[in-house]
């Protein structure tokens, strides 16, 4: 199960000749940190890995605003047409556009290559927002009854009750929203061409599937061709990294968010 | 005091007798939850942009497009690029077979291994031991298919992976597993296991905490040893969950795993591995055949929503609850 990670963690310190040898890796025989080196040199990895930070950062603290401001509403029962609205936003679940319209609209909307691609057309996820709103529905009515009685509206409700209430589940839709950020990679892919908005999983893409990114598998110098298996091992070492460090103190979230969005809590 | 109620009760009567009282009382609704209207009204803006504004598009798929003449002006094609695809198109229908095949093959094997892993996980007798060994079969559900990929690539390689190593050592040719038609949908079904089968095991692990436990000791009365204990105690009960779920995948046949195949994928293997996401894409936002792949996408669309209703509607008639 992990051994595919050990492999490419040792590969990506090992020399040369070690890195091609055929077999299996477990730990170095021969360590070099010339690979390393050479990745962390780029600068293009440090602005991809930036700009998937600021991608997962503010579109995950915005699609918590927005969802909670859409789940809230269609979690009272005393909002007029309450099903019409829920059901067109049902519906999209089911039916869209596809590729080639939802490409046109972004070109329309003059999203291309704008770092705001990235975050707006994924603003709500309609799934994340129906378990918040389902969530919403379960807290007893007795609260936000009295809070109408002393005299609060219902942002005040929201905010003051609701929201302090959900802090679990606002964690868990949290983390769904920072882990499918923190993995995207096809709308940059489509959408973003001037490489300084571009994400880090783009540019590991470039390394280690596609090949074409010679400058960091180092093809100026002929010397450097042997890093090659090297260098691409670093790279996705680099990705994976800060996925392994932050994931046992969050693991307990994931799990428990995923029972509650599917048993429908 | 009593005054002011009569003066209310006869001022209700007379609002009831106008001809635009409906509208007015929706009205009336409207501005008293006006906040809860505050919070949603820019969402639905954001929904109809995102979600309805692309439905326009879907015109293309009637339309023979020019980026000059935009989607409105562009001549109207009818069901030409329909008739192309099922009648004279040799591409398409192979395509459609093939994201049927790879959704097959995803099913008959990922679907049970999650089942498996998860009746073997509650074999285990150490809480710390079954605890880590649950948090490590997670850990592949958390990175892109562009990281998996990456290592995929490498454990397979014919000259440098570990795999080819172990087949070298007992004697066998290495197989190109990526480039090799015969061997491409193995391995997308093989390292889509490894991704999701650990994640997969929660929910079955969740309800195999809600078996009663005197069926057990009952069976343990009767002579039942594990194997009969599992086969007709712990299965039957997994059985609503085990259905809704797979009902559910069936709704989702159409999509193939675009993330996984397109990283994966490289042109010796199209001729197996091309679904129909991937050929949109190829033909439609590098080919800029723009009606011909929305019809495409409208086709899988629609096809996708028919199979989503009918099983849900099969789910609820066997008595669970449905998703939608």
């Amino acid at each position: 199960m992990i051994y595919p990670f050990l492999h490419i963690a040792s590969i990506s310190v090992s020399s040369p000749a070690e890195a091609s040898r055929f077999g299996i890796h477990i730990y170095p025989k021969e360590v070099d940190f010339t690979a390393w080196k050479q990745v962390l040199a780029q600068e293009k990895i440090w602005t991809g890995f930036g700009n998937s930070v600021f991608r997962t950062v503010v579109g995950t603290f915005l699609t918590l605003i927005v969802m909670s401001l859409c789940a809230y509403p269609l979690s009272r029962k005393n909002l007029p047409h309450r099903n019409f609205y829920t059901m067109i936003i049902l519906f999209t679940m089911f039916f869209g556009g596809g590729i080639i319209p939802t490409y046109l609209l972004i070109r329309s909307l003059g999203l291309m290559n704008s770092v705001w691609v990235y975050i707006l057309p994924g603003l709500v996820p309609t799934f994340s927002m129906l378990v918040l709103r389902n969530f919403f529905m379960s807290i007893p009515a007795e609260l936000e009854e009295s809070a109408k009685i002393d005299g609060a509206n219902d942002i005040r409700i929201l905010l003051t009750i609701v929201l302090p209430l959900s802090k679990a589940v606002l964690a868990t839709l949290a983390l769904w929203s920072a882990v499918a950020h923190w993995n995207a990679w096809f709308d940059a892919m489509l959408y973003i061409t001037d490489e300084s908005k571009q994400v880090l999983q783009t540019f590991l893409r470039n390394i280690v599937i596609t090949n074409s990114d010679a400058e960091t598998l180092g093809r100026s110098a002929i010397a450097n061709i042997r890093y090659e298996a090297s260098i691409k091992a670093a790279t996705i070492m680099f990705a994976v990294l800060p996925i392994l460090i932050v994931y046992p103190f969050l693991q307990k979230y994931f799990v428990k968010g995923t029972m509650i969005g599917s048993l429908k809590g | 005091m009593s005054n002011v109620n009569i003066t209310k009760i006869e001022s209700v009567n007379k609002k009831v007798e106008r001809e635009d009282s409906k509208w007015a009382a929706t009205w009336r609704e409207y501005k008293k939850n006006r906040y809860l209207f505050f919070m949603l009204i820019p969402v639905i803006v954001w929904y109809a942009i995102f979600h309805y504004a692309p439905l326009y598009g879907i015109l293309l798929a009637f339309k023979d497009f020019s980026p000059m003449l935009g989607i409105l002006h562009s001549p109207w094609v009818g069901l030409d690029h329909f008739k192309f695809l099922f009648f004279q198109s040799p591409d398409f229908m192979r395509i459609f077979l093939n994201t049927l095949l790879i959704s097959c093959y995803h099913m008959i094997f990922g679907f049970p291994a999650p089942i498996i892993l998860a009746l073997l996980l509650n074999e285990l007798r150490f809480g710390w031991f079954k605890r880590i060994a649950q948090t490590i079969s997670y850990l592949p559900h958390f990175f892109s298919w562009v990281v998996l990929s990456g290592i995929v690539i490498v454990m397979l390689s014919p000259s440098e992976g570990p795999v080819n190593y172990l087949l070298n050592m007992v004697g066998i040719e290495p197989i190109y597993f990526l480039a090799d038609t015969d061997y491409f949908r193995s391995t997308l079904v093989g390292t889509g296991i490894w991704k999701e089968i650990g994640w997969g095991t929660i929910i079955y692990l969740a309800a195999l905490t809600g078996i009663d436990p005197t069926l057990y000791e009952a069976a343990v009365i009767d002579g039942a040893n594990r194997r009969k204990q599992i086969w007709y105690i712990t299965l039957p009960s997994l059985l609503p969950v085990i259905t809704i779920l797979f009902i559910l995948s069936l709704g989702g046949i159409l999509n193939a795993g675009f993330d996984q195949i397109f990283n994966l994928y490289n042109p010796a293997v199209y001729e197996v591995a091309d679904i129909i996401d991937t050929y949109v894409y190829r033909a439609g936002i590098v080919g800029a055949q723009f009606g011909l792949t929305t019809a495409v996408g409208l086709f899988k669309n629609v096809i996708g929503i028919a199979l989503v209703l009918g099983t849900n509607y099969v789910v609820k008639k066997m008595g669970q609850e449905g998703v939608l």
